[in-house]
């Protein structure tokens, strides 16, 4: 599976200030029955946007402005929890192509990069800034490894392991690569009967 | 002096297993020797397998079962009860999928079929020095054998699917000594919450734990598989406990366990950890200072000695929990109490839990649900009787698998109930919405089932 490059993204910020978001609130386990990985975007944090009835509530998830982000800022260490892929299916469905944070969980990081969808760990003064202004415009630059805040928030690094944003900037998933190691594979296994 | 021919259990089960080396531009290729499956994280990396028309590079080293969707309840006439008919389509394609593939599986009929990580190491596919994947976080489970085992995503399941390997660069490792003698009532489960009330739950992100020191060696199995169970509510990729004459015996009973036994075991036992090896990061803790704990809050670090006060911090999970601060948490009115999970669904949990309600009655207040890990689990309490006792207290005997841990078969509370838990999450909304989880070992689930409120087991006369 291959998917659209990332190379810079601008976008204004979905702030969510809360820390340690789960991955149960990114979309509870009782949608995980599903056996495509398309439209699981209404379910994006189900339990905070919907009311028990069903019915969509005032949480600012709901509003137009908050579904036309591009870019999710969320509290300390986003993604804990169950390793469902789901979880960034969701997001990004829901329209969410980048979350930066102060800490990222590692199953949904590594769930994140094999999906185009780019997990950001920034420096404590960035995070704050961006928590503190929200709905601002924002750019992530892959090619440079930078995000530029506006105004005189200025420019802040972030890592990325270099394969993943190789692949990330080309679009390609990682299978054909790992297909493409067959020899040694199977090298290895006649090693290892 | 330490110097790089140190190795930790951790250093030497990657090492054995990396095909391709890590560079600046590429990470490790990683070679696994057991790949666990179920229903829930597969089905769309069978899709993609069939889209390009792969085929699985080793279904020999694939293991199958059905666990989260499955009902733990029977119809009078024997056929299931499935939450719903997405639930029942799922668990079908696994079954489908997998004999397509050519993949042992422990379906409906089989006697080994169970949460995956207790049908693993009961089976002897689980076995010390592996690498072990599953499209599931508590596949930490498995590193109580001395096995390098972690959850992965759907995406990485097809990789393994494909390649067997996986991509990945070498996590970083932390140390977490547990030294003395656990006091009388403490269990594994309160280590490990203590364990991760200590870190925090991103405590261990980027890592891989070892826990060392003489409460672990002191542990049964099943104790081991509690604690490494949960590391990933630490944050931390895997959880690993070094082989030794325990680990040993464990497999002398396991139908897949090695023909030459003491010879294999002599390999094993070379994994420990060297005495001077170094590990990125090292944490202590005194077992002695270790009480049984609960959970307040609605994340596993928010966890507590079951006789204190209810800490002064975070108000939205106070909030949520609807607890105050500064109140014993004891004495909390309970709803439900769930036995079970692959962190406390083992016969030893089920024999803690029958001591506590043998001869006494589940509170009329309290709905008990016990669901056993596996079949095998559910035949040999029942051939000790463990079921009567519980059936006779009152508490329901259920089918094996999953359950109110995730609730994805329809097991959740309903919206305000309070369900003491011996599974692993306490997330909001973990099991059903509004429903408020507090974690617990088995002895103070059995022993609240008693009472009706959240209590201390080592009180219960």
């Amino acid at each position: 599976m291959s998917f659209a490059p990332f190379k810079t993204l601008t976008s204004q910020t979905l702030v969510l200030r809360t820390q340690n978001i789960d991955t149960d609130q990114i979309i509870p386990a009782r949608f995980l029955t599903t056996t495509s990985r398309e439209g699981l975007g209404k379910l994006a944090f189900n339990d905070w946007r919907y009311d028990a009835d069903g019915k969509e509530n005032n949480h600012p998830l709901n509003s137009d402005t908050a579904k036309a982000c591009q870019i999710l800022v969320t509290g300390h260490n986003f993604g804990c929890g169950s390793s469902r892929e789901h979880a960034p299916w969701a997001l990004m469905d829901y329209g969410l192509r980048a979350v930066i944070s102060s800490e990222i969980a590692d199953i949904f990081h590594t769930n994140s990069l094999k999906n185009g969808f780019l997990p950001i760990v920034i420096e404590a003064s960035a995070h704050e800034w961006l928590l503190d202004n929200p709905g601002v415009d924002v750019t992530i630059d892959l090619e440079t490894c930078e995000v530029r805040l506006p105004k005189n928030g200025g420019t802040y690094p972030f890592k990325t392991d270099p394969f993943s944003r190789h692949c990330l900037l080309a679009g390609q998933d990682e299978l054909d690569y790992l297909l493409g190691q067959d020899a040694a594979i199977a090298k290895y296994e006649a090693r290892n009967v | 002096m330490t110097n790089e021919t140190q190795k930790s259990l951790f250093d030497k089960v990657w090492e054995r297993h990396v095909v391709s080396f890590e560079t600046h531009e590429q990470p490790a290729t990683v070679f696994i020797d057991l790949h666990l499956i179920h229903e829930v994280t597969t089905p769309q990396a069978f899709t993609v397998l069939k889209e390009r028309g792969l085929k699985v590079r080793r279904p020999d080293l694939t293991l199958a079962t059905i666990d989260h969707s499955t009902p733990t309840l029977l119809n009078e006439d024997g056929s299931r009860p499935y939450v719903n008919e997405q639930a029942k389509k799922q668990v079908d394609l696994l079954l489908a999928n997998a004999k397509t593939h050519g993949i042992t599986t422990h379906g409906w009929d089989s006697p080994y079929r169970g949460i995956v990580h207790v049908m693993g190491p009961e089976l002897g596919a689980t076995q010390p020095g592996m690498t072990i994947v599953c499209g599931d976080s508590h596949t930490a489970t498995h590193g109580a054998f001395g096995a390098l085992a972690f959850g992965i995503g759907t995406t990485q399941v097809g990789h393994v699917l494909a390649s067997q390997c996986i991509l990945m660069r070498k996590p970083k490792s932390m140390c977490v000594w547990v030294d003395g003698e656990l006091s009388d009532g403490v269990s594994a489960k309160d280590v490990i919450l203590a364990i991760i009330a200590n870190i925090g739950v991103g405590g261990g992100t980027g890592h891989v734990i070892e826990y060392r020191g003489t409460c672990f060696e002191n542990m049964s199995m099943s104790e081991r598989m509690t604690v490494c169970n949960m590391s990933i509510e630490a944050g931390a990729r895997a959880g690993m406990i070094a082989p030794d004459v325990t680990t040993v015996a464990y497999f002398e009973d396991k139908v897949m366990a090695p023909d030459d036994l003491a010879q294999t075991a002599s390999d094993w036992l070379s994994l420990a950890s060297d005495p001077d090896c170094i590990y990125d990061k090292e944490v202590r803790l005194d077992a002695a200072d270790i009480k049984p704990m609960v959970t307040y809050g609605t994340h596993p670090g928010m966890a507590m000695p079951i006789d204190g006060t209810i800490p002064q911090e975070n108000e939205k999970a106070l909030t949520y929990m609807n607890m105050q601060a500064g109140l014993a948490i004891a004495g909390t009115k309970v709803d439900t109490v769930f036995i079970g999970s692959c962190t406390n669904s083992r016969i030893e949990d089920f024999r803690v839990a029958a001591k506590i309600l043998k001869g006494k009655s589940v509170a009329k207040s309290v709905t008990a649900v016990f669901v056993p890990g596996s079949e095998q689990v559910k035949a040999e309490a029942e051939g000790e009787g463990l079921d009567k006792i519980f059936l006779q207290a009152g508490a329901q005997w259920r089918e094996p698998g999953c359950s109110m841990c995730i609730g994805m078969n329809g097991d959740i509370g309903r919206p305000g109930d309070l369900i003491v838990s011996t599974s692993n999450r306490n997330f909001e909304g973990r099991q059903g919405p509004g429903v408020r989880t507090v974690l617990a070992s088995p002895a103070t689930a059995a022993a609240s089932a008693v009472k009706g409120v959240i209590t201390d087991a080592r009180g219960l006369s």
